[in-house]
């Protein structure tokens, strides 16, 4: 007789199939498409690279490249301002004992995840044309900033709450000063989770679209923004091109960032 | 226990008192540009507008006025009810909720199987669900769009196999939306329900089955109660971007389809250029989200209570 | 016994409405073992964390060699502490985490890591000097935080709780071993415990703590055999406490009656006369005797079976119970439910104390 397990029901793998098909569908099929020789989307028309030459050589390559190359900027300079914000306000969190204000700022650290996206786009745009900043790169960025915050902190305050502050009591027991503990054991053992932290808000960054469109004033694009202008005329086979591009870049951060958070985890003890 | 000294002073030393300096640059960033953003915009909804964006400084109720209220066409006539926008709120509702029973009703099983593989599988399934997620949103939604074209590679597979004879005509209609905030948001689903599984003992299953429950009666009296609060957080986690998308509908939606985000969107880059009602538009939709926000931290701090 | 290394002056220590040490007072000798022993919630780790540095204290004074070091922060303290659960650095190898203290004391990094080989030979982990913590088990863990701990030199070692983490027969093994090098080195060492099998084995001194107030200081055998009030011989080891009218009191010896008729002399730490007291019986000092030679009758109720030891239940005239430990010999004949038996008082049984 079979042994009744109760961890399984009929009919959850099918579903579980059905689910990672509909998830990967779209992209395979578009990665296929980007390497069809012919212009139409829609026939076969044989195997080949020319929509790859295309994004780098292409008449539109010129718009895409800044784009992309704004792109990076931001998401670097709003990645690496974001951790290294968000470090600062764990260590307050998570190191300070008990403030005043303690709660409020939890709240408004993760502020930004609970305002919907288009809300801070409306806001954002109404409060940068009040100042006076016309867009740019310089706006966008501030923006980005703000809200990749709360997205480096979640890492880096999780990380810290694993690490136990005995680890610093004894380094100072041992005669290290505040500072030789927050560097030489703090930040060592933090560092996982600051790196995964960047990669985070470097990714949220990239893949923002809303609130980038509202900000950025006329003639400045990040990668998005150009894709959508473009894929607003229809879908050509070089936005496939990119698309699997930006795919594979994806691929490469998930896993870097999945290794990198498994090691954090062996060196626990 | 003895090293957690009461009153809970066990944080070391070193910090203390220099939690406002290590905090200011948050404070600092979030607050004028979010805080002061959002405050300006809840005021902007009270100006009037100017022709081709901006506001006159001037105070009116006009932005909510035509968002409730319908004066006819010279505005002259006795208000009654306009039901154009909160139409729209509606559907957003709506659309956002069936894109979350999608979610749930594939989530959970979803969460059920990876969390009873065995720990390597489940780390292998778990990366399976949320690659596409870090995929940007934009491609994703252009994919989809792409897939489900009426000349699209699905279409071109069922009419070859003789499955169907016309095309489904999916895309620029609701469906399509729900598909796309399912295929935007459906790691937020897995992820809470996954974690609330995978905390569930199931000796609990055990004991049921040890007193007379079958497999769907257990499933229905212990497990779901059991891992109710990663269901709801899930939900939330869903619901409340999808209320708000924009390239969802945008992208794969059509007229029909019109959601919040589009309609505020429209307000500021489109050709209608009325930033008072955009901004009254986002407090209202805001307005929705906080509640619901609100709701949720009431009942999480209830079920910390009992 | 030398000079005094650690003096501790009216210690008091809040936490918010909450106090922990109550004016607090002793003295820790050079080259003593000394264990601060008490249930958890005593006082006793906040102590030793005043000692160190890590809570400031709210009152009193804290003398290393004379000098007061309450206002030092940790890292100007020459006092080390071997953690609870070690906190040995995960992201260093063995040899860095013994050469950290000295390497911020200032030493080059060649006489840091020949002292650092030296502490780690001491605790025989010479051959493990390039593992990380994580790969080592709990025991050698345990070693290695005690050789940094020692590696500095300390005056005063702390030791909170370091043994809780080990399981019982290693346990037994490095009590000694503890003890041997403490010894050894002759440093003053302060270890916190809440076993006080530990305490009694390890220990030159003992504090016994309770509700943030030091009970008793005194040798192991003084402290078991000698306890000051009710709250350390119902703390240290097994005994009964029972409710008795005191006839008198005189040069530290008591008469005292007992349930059932008769009367008992017995040491007390009480100078004064006080017309109720609590007699503290220790069960493995009393014997059955024919009634005729008894000291007290009692009737027999339960028994229970201990392997090494026989718990013998029984219940006094007037309804109070007590427990009789008896060695589980050949001859041991035990008494039926319900019948009356003789107990007879060895020499050190008994102690009166205050109700």
């Amino acid at each position: 007789m079979k042994q009744l397990d109760l961890r399984r029901f009929p009919g959850f793998f099918a579903i579980t199939l059905l689910c990672v098909v509909v998830l990967y569908a779209p992209l395979m099929v578009v990665s296929v498409y980007s390497f069809n020789a012919s212009t139409s989307i829609t026939n076969w028309g044989g195997f080949s690279l020319d929509w790859y030459v295309d994004v780098f050589t292409g008449p539109e390559s010129p718009k895409f490249q800044r784009a992309a190359m704004n792109s990076l900027i931001i998401a670097v300079l709003a990645g690496l301002c974001a951790t290294l914000i968000a470090t600062s306000a764990a260590v307050a969190m998570h190191r300070a004992g008990r403030f005043k204000g303690k709660t409020a700022t939890f709240a408004l650290i993760n502020l930004p995840l609970m305002v919907p996206e288009v809300v801070t786009a409306v806001a954002s745009l109404i409060f940068f044309t009040a100042i006076g900043f016309s867009g740019g790169i310089g706006t966008i960025l501030l923006a980005h900033i703000t809200f990749c915050i709360p997205f480096a902190y979640l890492p880096i305050a999780a990380r810290m709450q694993s690490v136990p502050d005995s680890y610093e009591q004894a380094a100072m027991d041992l005669y290290a000063t505040p500072w030789e503990a927050f560097r030489l054991i703090l930040l060592p053992l933090m560092m996982p989770g600051i790196f995964s932290g960047f990669l985070l808000a470097f990714i949220i960054s990239l893949d923002d679209f809303l609130i980038t469109n509202f900000v950025k004033g006329a003639g400045v694009e990040t990668l998005p923004t150009a894709i959508f202008g473009a894929v607003k005329q229809g879908i050509k086979p070089n936005i496939m091109a990119i698309s699997t591009l930006m795919l594979g870049v994806s691929v490469v951060f998930v896993t870097l960032s999945w290794l990198i958070g498994r090691s954090g985890q062996a060196k626990k003890p | 226990m003895a090293a957690m000294a009461p009153g809970g002073a066990s944080s070391s030393e070193i910090y203390k008192g220099n939690a406002s300096r290590l905090l200011l640059p948050t404070w600092v960033v979030i607050g004028v540009f979010l805080l002061v953003p959002v405050a300006l915009m809840a005021t902007y909804s009270f100006l009037t507008k100017e022709f081709r964006g901006g506001v006159i400084w001037e105070f009116s109720l006009a932005a909510y006025d035509q968002f409730f209220l319908d004066r006819g066409l010279f505005g002259d006539e006795p208000p009654k009810i306009e039901w154009t926008y909160i139409t729209i709120f509606w559907r957003s509702i709506w659309q956002a909720g069936l894109a979350t029973i999608l979610c749930l009703l594939i989530g959970f099983p979803t969460a059920w199987f990876i969390a009873t593989r065995d720990a390597r599988m489940r780390t292998v399934w778990l990366l399976v669900v949320t690659v596409p997620y870090w995929v940007n949103l934009l491609i994703r939604t252009v994919s989809m769009k792409f897939l489900i074209r009426d000349e699209g590679p699905l279409n071109a597979m069922l009419l070859w196999s003789g499955l169907i004879d016309q095309p489904l005509g999916l895309i620029n209609t609701n469906l399509a939306v729900q598909l796309g905030l399912f295929y935007s948001y459906l790691p937020f689903m897995v992820l809470p329900i996954y974690a609330a599984v995978e905390r569930y003992d199931f000796a609990l299953s055990e004991a049921a089955a040890d007193l007379y429950a079958g497999r769907w009666t257990t499933l229905r009296l212990v497990i779901l109660p059991v891992v109710k609060p990663g269901i709801i957080a899930g939900c939330i986690l869903v619901f409340v971007p999808s209320l708000g998308a924009f390239l969802a509908p945008d992208l794969l939606g059509g007229a029909k389809s019109f959601m919040i985000g589009s309609l505020i969107e429209e307000q500021f880059k489109g050709a209608a250029g009325n930033w008072p009602f955009g901004a009254a538009a986002a407090m209202i939709l805001m307005t929705i989200v906080m509640i619901v926000l609100l709701v949720y931290a009431r009942s999480q701090t209830r079920e910390a209570k009992a | 016994m030398t000079g005094t290394v650690i003096n501790i002056d009216r210690v008091v220590k809040r936490f918010g409405t909450f106090t922990a040490l109550h004016e607090v007072s002793l003295d820790i000798a050079e080259n003593e073992f000394f264990t601060l022993l008490g249930p958890s919630g005593c006082g006793k780790t906040t102590l030793l964390r005043c000692i160190a540095g890590f809570e400031p204290v709210s009152g009193g004074q804290i003398r290393l060699h004379g000098e007061d070091i309450a206002p030092l922060p940790p890292f100007k303290r020459p006092v080390n502490t071997v953690f609870q659960h070690y906190a040995l650095f995960p992201h260093m190898t063995v040899l860095e985490n013994v050469m950290f203290g000295l390497q911020r004391l200032g030493w080059s990094v060649v006489d840091a890591e020949g002292r650092a080989k030296q502490a780690l030979e001491l605790v025989h982990l010479s051959q493990f000097l390039k593992r990380r913590p994580g790969q080592l088990s709990g025991g050698q863990q345990q070693r290695v935080a005690l050789a940094r701990a020692l590696a500095p030199e300390p005056k005063v070692l702390l030791l909170d709780e370091p043994l809780s983490a080990l399981d019982l027969k290693l346990r037994q093994a490095v009590r000694m071993e503890l003890k041997q090098i403490q010894r050894e080195t002759g440093i003053a060492f302060v270890f916190v415990t809440h076993d006080q099998e530990e305490a009694l084995t390890m220990s030159d001194r003992i504090a016994v703590m309770s509700d943030g107030h030091v009970q008793q200081i005194g040798a192991p055998r003084e402290i078991y055999e000698a306890p000051a009030n009710r709250f350390v011989a119902d703390f240290i080891g097994e005994t009964n406490l029972i409710e008795v009218p005191v006839l008198g009191i005189s040069d530290g010896m008591a008469e005292v009656s007992l349930p059932g008729g008769g009367t008992l002399r017995c040491p007390t730490p009480l100078s004064r006369a006080v017309g109720q007291g609590i007699l503290s019986l220790r069960p493995e000092r009393i014997d059955l005797c024919p009634a005729s030679e008894a000291d007290l009758t009692v009737i027999a109720t339960d028994q229970v079976y201990l392997g090494t030891d026989i718990q013998l239940k029984a219940q006094l005239e007037g309804g109070q119970e007590m427990t009789i430990r008896l060695q589980n010999a050949e001859a041991t004949r035990l008494p039926e439910r319900g019948t009356q038996v003789g107990l007879r008082l060895e020499a050190g049984a008994a102690r009166l104390l205050s109700a």
